[in-house]
């Protein structure tokens, strides 16, 4: 079964076969990475533009990596160096992309929804590296692909999402992603940070539990997933303070024995050491953060490759 | 369910052919020594593992069996051929210096063995590329032939070349069919 789709934009929409066949499309795309040569000619001949509208340094050399890898042509483009800065619209700028000959837009941007619109306008594929705060689902892939590698399967895990869950695009696909392969998630953090919005969320969502007491949530979890602090949350009064943060919701090595006895720890990153986990923790032996990044590269070539044959395909 | 078509080779002639076959390669190659099988997938992977078997015991040495999948590297991205499963690929050794072998159930157009061959100048310079398939059936749309060919067998391109293998399939049987739309 090929993906049938354009896009890529979020996971909510995803059976567990397609996620299935991106999961097994990644670890061909491993072998790939583990090899002396990592190229493949794939894409050869293909233009993928990477648009960043928002910072990042992981995701967008990740992508970037992966496009190369495929022997894809890549444009990187950062909104603070393009035409953005004189005022073009969203769709213009797309249009244009489109119009110099890219097949594939990857695009990061403030405002959830964005990459909706864009595909909605472009005949070329839309791959969401993120939107607002709204979905990141080349991240739940790599989660996903990272826990099933360690445990073999997703089903009947139970998976703890802890801290910034409102703002945090990360949480929302994974929380799409694990579920769609039959996991448990809990989301867990303070309730500034687990709004009611997102209570709704628990409440209509059958694999969907929340908790504000991390102590209580990590019980018998097989992984446990924290999220980045943004700094700016306190200055918005949304946290107290950094230290009392860190000391509720904080992963410590007396919480982790609350979890199952070899349950993966996650961390989307950029880390903040000593507030989200300890440094004995994200260097331990049962953290997988490392294996997030690479697997990243494997994941988006998998994305790359399956978009680009559907998109022949639909044409 | 009978398969309708012409039956090519039966399984003992398959086991002669590749007994036949490995010969040829020890003999070709002045023995075993720096000799790599690699299959491509799906079903040159059991016949590199029963060819290497074969040498091995003719030999009394140890043959690496790698097994490849070409998608990645075939020409036909933007045509119809789409294929989304991308199976394992594993070689287990360098293949510097190596003589490699790649073994394939039929040989068509050689546009696989072109794809094949760029595959494994990925994983390093081999001394020689040689090509063992069970069949050959022409048609060749690249100039590529192979070394070592259980069976010629001439075909139209209206034909189609069913094998089943004892590991995929329960039997060893190659069948000349007609197009499975001509069947239908």
């Amino acid at each position: 079964m090929p993906l049938a789709r354009k896009d890529l934009l979020d996971l909510d929409d995803f059976s567990s076969e397609e996620i299935r066949l991106l999961l097994e499309t990644t670890a061909a795309m491993t072998e790939i990475l583990s090899r002396p040569i990592r190229r493949v000619p794939t894409l050869r001949g293909k233009t993928i533009v990477n648009m960043f509208y928002e910072a990042s340094t992981r995701t967008r050399s990740s992508f970037e990596l992966a496009a190369k890898n495929l022997s894809a042509d890549l444009v990187n483009v950062s909104a603070s160096q393009s035409s953005v800065e004189k005022g073009e619209s969203l769709i213009d700028t797309m249009r244009t992309l489109q119009a110099l000959g890219a097949d594939m837009i990857v695009m990061r941007h403030w405002e959830a929804g964005a990459p909706y619109l864009a595909a909605s306008w472009l005949e070329a594929s839309v791959i969401n590296a993120g939107d607002g705060w709204h979905a990141h689902p080349s991240q739940a892939l790599l989660d996903l692909y990272t826990v099933q590698e360690r445990r073999g399967s997703i089903e009947g895990l139970k998976l703890v999402i802890v801290g910034d869950i409102l703002h945090s695009r990360v949480a929302r696909s994974n929380l799409w992603g694990f579920g769609t392969m039959g996991a448990h998630v809990v989301l867990c953090g303070p309730p500034t940070l687990v709004t009611p919005d997102i209570v709704d969320i628990a409440e209509n969502v059958p694999w969907v539990t929340i908790s504000y007491d991390l102590d209580e949530a990590i019980a018998d979890a097989d992984v446990v997933m924290m999220l980045r602090l943004q700094r700016e949350r306190m200055a918005s009064g949304l946290l107290p303070s950094l230290r009392e943060y860190a000391i509720r919701f904080g992963l410590n090595h007396r919480r982790m024995q609350r979890a199952r006895p070899n349950a993966l720890i996650m961390h989307p990153g950029p880390m903040n050491q000593g507030v989200e986990l300890t440094p004995e923790l994200a260097y331990g032996e049962q953290a997988v953060i490392e294996e997030q990044v690479t697997n990243g590269v494997a994941v988006r070539m998998a994305i790359f490759y399956l978009l680009a044959g559907t998109a022949e395909r639909l044409a | 369910m009978a398969t309708p078509g012409k039956v090519l080779l039966q399984a003992e002639e398959i086991r002669r052919a590749l007994l036949r076959i490995a010969h040829e390669i020890v003999e070709h190659n002045r023995g075993a020594e720096n000799i790599v099988l690699v299959g491509i997938q799906a079903r040159g992977a059991p016949l590199a593992r029963r060819l290497a078997g074969s040498i091995e015991a003719l030999e009394n040495a140890v043959v690496p069996v790698g097994r490849l999948d070409i998608t990645l590297y075939r020409d036909d991205l933007e045509r119809e051929h789409f294929r989304p499963n991308v199976r394992e690929t594993q070689i287990p050794v360098d293949l510097t210096e190596k003589h490699v072998i790649l073994v394939d159930d039929v040989l068509y157009t050689g546009r696989t063995i072109r794809a094949a061959m760029d595959a494994v100048m990925d994983y390093g310079r081999p001394r020689t590329i040689q090509l063992a398939v069970l069949i050959d059936r022409g048609h060749r749309e690249l100039p590529i032939r192979a070394d070592y060919v259980g069976k010629n067998v001439p075909t139209s391109r209206a034909e189609e070349i069913e094998l089943h293998l004892l590991e995929t399939d329960g039997k060893d049987e190659i069948i000349l069919a007609p197009t499975s739309e001509e069947n239908a």
